[in-house]
């Protein structure tokens, strides 16, 4: 039960941090044009 | 010798310049720091090189902070800088790199979809994460936690539960409010109710100290319907974003000629009545107007769908969006651009739109239904229980919660949109892009294929159908004298003979509005139209009408060669029409041309009806016509003059190649030459009809055996959370199906199909095939 009071935080506390930076990517157009990243990441020169 | 051209041309450009720069001012957007946003389409961006040359062509400028290249949407996005006393042009600049590109000045409507887009995403996270979350917790109580375990978990599920579902639900209840206070039913209301209801009573339940809650169902079944729901916009939005690629520049202006001849490039709405104005060979007539000077050939296929090209002359009238093919033309301005053919043809449009009556989607037909039953049961099991248990409010209350929970229309709400996704991606590949699902709906419901011929049933450009008179030397002249000339006409005949080896040409000189004339062996030869020809030629043959256009060829003192011209059709036109037509389908061609040419692709496609030289009211009059008569009409038709009958017909689809305006106005748009593509959307649309109603049935039998169960007060909330999951993830791979349709049984399939039958509210006369006319 004292692991609980521990894990349960632990765990709701990591998922908020993925969904925070999910909607943080979000905001900041990551996802805006997602054909143009794919192609990208082959400039060497960026 | 170029003094006069060489002075006009810069000065030309310099205007054209500052009308674009003008243009790109009232399209752009200000930022905070007081730079400018502009965007731009640039449809030929397609990987790394692209982004490259363009991003960094454009930073290289003066004035230019930002230039950033989108590729999923082939947008360009620059933020500059403006200065007085210098004109930027973008549009140029793209063109110099390479790019034809146009402005885009829809932000705002775009803008507010991706806003909904990211909203709808935003909801998704959201729910994903309390699912994820809540399911865990949840998982553990049913494995048999003890007492105060549970509690504490059912306590931690509904504090993630209850604002989660209160944010991500959204969507589903501003819907529902929607349409309760326009007095209506969808799916909302029901998917609504029973989120609230469940999230209510499992707060009740989990502060009494129940161990029945229903956090984990209610959650996890947003989850899903989002999903369902950020699907379908990103289906629309794509084909939104596909069809604005598809368009061009519209002249916005024109060169207006003053008294003393200057030239000045004025904006359509300054042009008045009587203005002069000048049109270049290849450019559109941007208002109505008279042929004031000049000789050119005129392609009105777009406008009025006539195939053959229309010589101008002093004295001709044209409309707005004809294309001016050979000469340069001075115009008098007869109608402002308000007024305009174009203005005309729109406010046809929206008269067509109005009288169409409000077509109810699929799912709102099965709400409209299943809402009210659903309640209904729900009220009669509380009766029920109060009266079997005398008067026990608990118990009575609990389970008729437990009915509107299990019965909550999680499979209905993803049944209609799951399938139509699939479709639509499905149909994509294949280079048809469709505006929304209720397209889909309607197109397989049609039982009437109504045709417009140019530039639907043909491509739009002629071939030469049939030669009279002449020897092999005459053709292998003709054709390579057409070679040299980029007029339509002239192309057809360029193609016609290949050996032109050992001829030599001299002097060639285009005549606008004529022909091309040029000597061979000290003899001059002439190419063009009949009169003209015939000033040369040794006979001068009675002119013949064979109802199509024709190119004529002489040698001096030689004999007159005729190329009779016709539009070429499109190639698999003829497999696609008996398709359609084993596809029970029954077909109908309503054009603009005039008969010969339509008769000719009726024959030859045997559809006997076919009716000619009709304006765009006419084409509505017969649509809505047969639309009375109780048949579903789907319409294809590319032009300006079709627009007004695309927006009055059941369905429409356009090729990309059309107009602008026929494209906007229908609800697919399909690429690519073949008009193949209007089977594969039929038969496609039939399927997604076939695999919307086995999902309606997969989904009703579940509720049909699941709710005997809640009525009898059976139902828990792990049987909840494990049957309504089910649900939802049968009626997915069920439309995933979709995905497995070969592109042949598309293109053959429906033939063994009847027509979708509209299985929610039968209307018997719809599918009572009657013959209205001959």
């Amino acid at each position: 039960m004292n692991l609980l009071m521990f894990l349960i935080p632990i765990a709701l506390f990591l998922g908020c941090l993925g969904l925070a930076a999910f909607i943080w990517s979000l905001r900041n157009g990551q996802y805006d044009d997602l054909d143009g990243a794919a192609e990208r990441i082959l400039d060497d020169d960026d | 010798m170029t003094c006069c051209s060489a002075s006009s041309v810069p000065s030309s450009v310099a205007l054209k310049n500052r009308l674009d720069h003008e243009r790109m001012l009232a399209a752009s957007h200000t930022m905070p720091d007081g730079s400018l946003q502009t965007d731009f389409i640039v449809p030929a961006m397609h990987c790394i090189g692209c982004i490259r040359t363009i991003e960094r062509g454009l930073a290289k400028l003066p004035d230019v902070t930002n230039a950033r290249a989108n590729l999923s949407t082939k947008r360009v996005t620059v933020q500059w800088q403006p200065r007085a006393d210098q004109h930027m042009n973008f549009l140029q600049n793209l063109a110099d790199l390479g790019f034809e590109a146009s402005l885009f000045d829809l932000e705002d409507v775009s803008n507010s979809a991706r806003q909904t887009g990211r909203q709808l995403l935003i909801c998704l996270a959201v729910a994903g994460f309390a699912a994820a979350n809540v399911m865990l917790l949840s998982v553990s109580i049913w494995s048999g936690a003890d007492a105060e375990t549970t509690r504490l978990f059912q306590l931690i599920s509904g504090l993630i539960a209850v604002p989660a579902c209160l944010f991500a639900g959204r969507p589903f209840f501003a819907s529902a409010l929607g349409a309760l206070r326009k007095k209506r039913l969808n799916m909302d209301v029901p998917i609504s109710l029973a989120v609230l209801m469940a999230l209510g009573m499992s707060i009740h339940e989990s502060l009494v100290g129940h161990h029945e809650t229903y956090f984990d169902a209610s959650v996890t079944l947003l989850f899903f319907l989002l999903i369902g729901r950020y699907l379908d916009h990103m289906m629309r939005e794509r084909a939104h974003s596909a069809i604005l690629q598809l368009s061009r520049l519209v002249p916005s202006g024109a060169v207006r000629l003053s008294a003393d001849g200057a030239q000045s490039y004025v904006s359509l709405n300054d042009l008045s009545v009587g203005d002069e104005i000048m049109v270049a060979a290849g450019e559109r007539v941007p208002v109505d107007a008279s042929v004031v000077d000049g000789f050119s050939d005129l392609d009105r296929s777009l406008v009025t769908g006539e195939s053959a090209s229309v010589a101008a002359a002093p004295g001709l009238e044209i409309e707005a969006g004809v294309l001016n093919l050979s000469g340069p033309l001075t115009l008098r301005v007869t109608r402002s651009a308000d007024k305009s053919f174009v203005a005309e043809v729109m406010s046809m449009m929206e008269a067509a739109e109005h009288s169409k009556s409000g077509y109810v989607r699929i799912a709102d037909r099965a709400a409209r239904i299943y809402a009210p039953v659903v309640h209904i049961l729900a009220a009669l099991s509380f009766a029920g229980w109060m009266i079997a248990t005398g008067g026990d409010w608990h118990t009575s209350i609990y389970v008729s919660i437990a009915v509107l929970i299990i019965t909550c229309p999680c499979a209905l709400g993803l049944a209609v949109p799951i399938a139509q996704v699939v479709a639509a991606n499905r149909l994509y590949r294949s280079g048809v892009m469709v505006k929304d699902g209720a397209a889909l709906e309607k197109l397989a419901e049609v039982d009437t294929a109504v045709f417009d011929k140019t530039g639907t049933l043909t491509l739009g450009t002629p071939h030469i159908s049939g030669v009279e008179g002449g020897g092999d030397t005459d053709h292998a002249l003709a054709s390579l004298l057409a070679g040299l000339s980029s007029h339509p006409a002239a192309k057809a005949v360029a193609g016609l003979h290949e050996n032109r080896s050992g001829l030599l040409l001299s002097d060639v000189i285009e005549h606008a509005g004529f022909g091309l004339e040029a000597v061979w062996k000290a003899k001059r030869i002439r190419l063009g139209r009949r009169d003209w020809v015939a000033e040369i030629s040794a006979s001068h043959n009675p002119v013949t009408d064979h109802g199509s256009s024709e190119v004529c060829f002489a040698v001096a003192g030689g004999d007159l060669v005729s190329f009779r011209l016709s539009d070429t059709m499109r190639a698999d036109a003829i497999s696609t029409v008996s398709a359609l037509r084993a596809a029970g389908l029954d077909l109908e061609i309503l054009s603009g041309d005039a008969d010969a040419p339509v008769q000719d692709v009726a024959t030859a496609l045997g559809i006997s009806r076919a009716r000619c030289a009709l304006k765009p009211a006419d084409k509505v009059a017969r649509i809505e016509e047969l639309q009375h008569a109780g048949h579903r009409v789907l319409y294809a038709g590319d032009g300006l003059n079709d627009a007004p009958a695309l927006s009055a017909a059941h369905v429409s689809i356009a090729p990309a190649s059309g107009s602008d305006v026929g494209r906007a106005s229908s609800d697919l748009v399909f690429t690519g030459k073949g008009l193949g593509s209007i089977m594969i959307a039929l038969s496609v649309a039939r399927r997604t009809g076939r695999t919307v109603r086995q999902n309606f049935a997969l989904a009703i039998s579940y509720n049909c055996i699941a709710i005997p169960f809640a009525v009898l007060g059976y139902v828990t909330p792990l049987i909840a959370a494990i049957a309504m999951s089910a649900s939802s993830i049968v009626v997915v791979a069920n439309s995933l199906r979709l995905n497995l349709v070969s592109r042949n049984e598309m293109l053959s399939g429906p033939a063994a199909m009847a027509p979708a039958q509209t299985s929610m509210e039968p209307e018997p006369q719809t599918h009572t095939r009657q013959e209205v006319m001959k």
